[in-house]
């Protein structure tokens, strides 16, 4: 028996190093995967509630998510060969013009 | 007390590895604590009674994203992170908002969220009720899903996809 409050604790933490990762990290591919991180901790709250109601449709729900995050996953990564190409760094605090 | 137990191993490692994906500064040693973060967290998945999720977890998850990061990190041959000077007003107000919010926040949910508990495996339903649910209530949201990642794919070419140059022109006469 554990309590609901802990899993939603851990989806916390998990959802805060995300935001942390995503403002202090400076490598663009390192901040893409603070976001995965934050999408983590959703997950889990998620889950930890449809067991609480005792719901399916949340493991649906986050059947969604992830699909959603591989396509975001996949689509991001070719940003970052994208914009790779161009700057010749990963740096997001030397992409800092619009144009080329 | 055994889930109970089992729960504080795998939350432990979960949380140092969600920490060390920030502490780290080359990409690649974020992105394998990434890989533990999510192994734990199918681990979690599976305390929880959802044996689907945690396979779609390691599959998905473990499998197909995290290959796609380490390869896009070779690729790119990303070394370690060049630190810059944050501001110093971020730092005074972020450091102190970032442990009154999340004091605050694990003390109403540690707090108020009464004595409700979760059972080991609580989540009933095997992966078939799953599956029917897919393809009955959710059936809509399943096909568009699959015109997103269909959409999501022709993107990821078009944007990594080498700019197609010209042929130099001819220089005539």
């Amino acid at each position: 028996m554990v309590p609901l409050s802990y899993y939603l604790v851990l989806g916390g933490i998990l959802f805060a190093c995300g935001v942390a990762g995503f403002l202090l990290k400076r490598n663009i591919i390192t901040i893409f995967m603070s976001i995965e991180l934050m999408l983590n901790g959703v997950n889990l709250t998620f889950v930890a509630f449809a067991a609480q109601w005792h719901a399916l449709s949340g493991q649906v729900f986050v059947f969604f998510v992830m699909v959603v995050a591989a396509a975001e996953a996949a689509v991001g990564l070719a940003i970052i060969i994208a914009v790779y190409r161009t700057r010749e760094t990963l740096n997001v605090d030397r992409v800092n013009l619009l144009k080329l | 007390m055994l889930h109970l137990i089992l729960f504080l191993i795998f939350g432990t490692v979960c949380a140092a590895g969600a920490v060390n994906v920030v502490a780290q500064t080359h990409p690649i040693n974020s992105a394998l604590s990434l890989v533990v973060v999510m192994g734990s967290l199918a681990a979690e998945y599976l305390l929880l009674g959802a044996e689907f999720l945690a396979a779609v977890q390691v599959i998905v998850y473990a499998g197909a994203i995290m290959v796609l990061f380490v390869f896009v990190i070779m690729l790119l041959n990303a070394g370690a992170e060049e630190r810059t000077q944050g501001s110093r007003v971020a730092w005074l107000l972020g450091v102190p908002g970032l442990l009154i919010g999340g004091g605050l926040i694990a003390w109403v949910l540690l707090n108020r969220s009464g004595t409700r508990s979760v059972e080991a495996g609580a989540l009933p339903g095997p992966p078939k009720v799953i599956g029917w649910l897919l393809f009955h209530d959710f059936l809509l949201p399943f096909e568009v899903t699959s015109i997103l990642v269909l959409i999501a794919i022709i993107g990821a070419v078009v944007l990594a996809a080498k700019p197609v140059t010209a042929p130099p022109a001819k220089k005539e006469g």
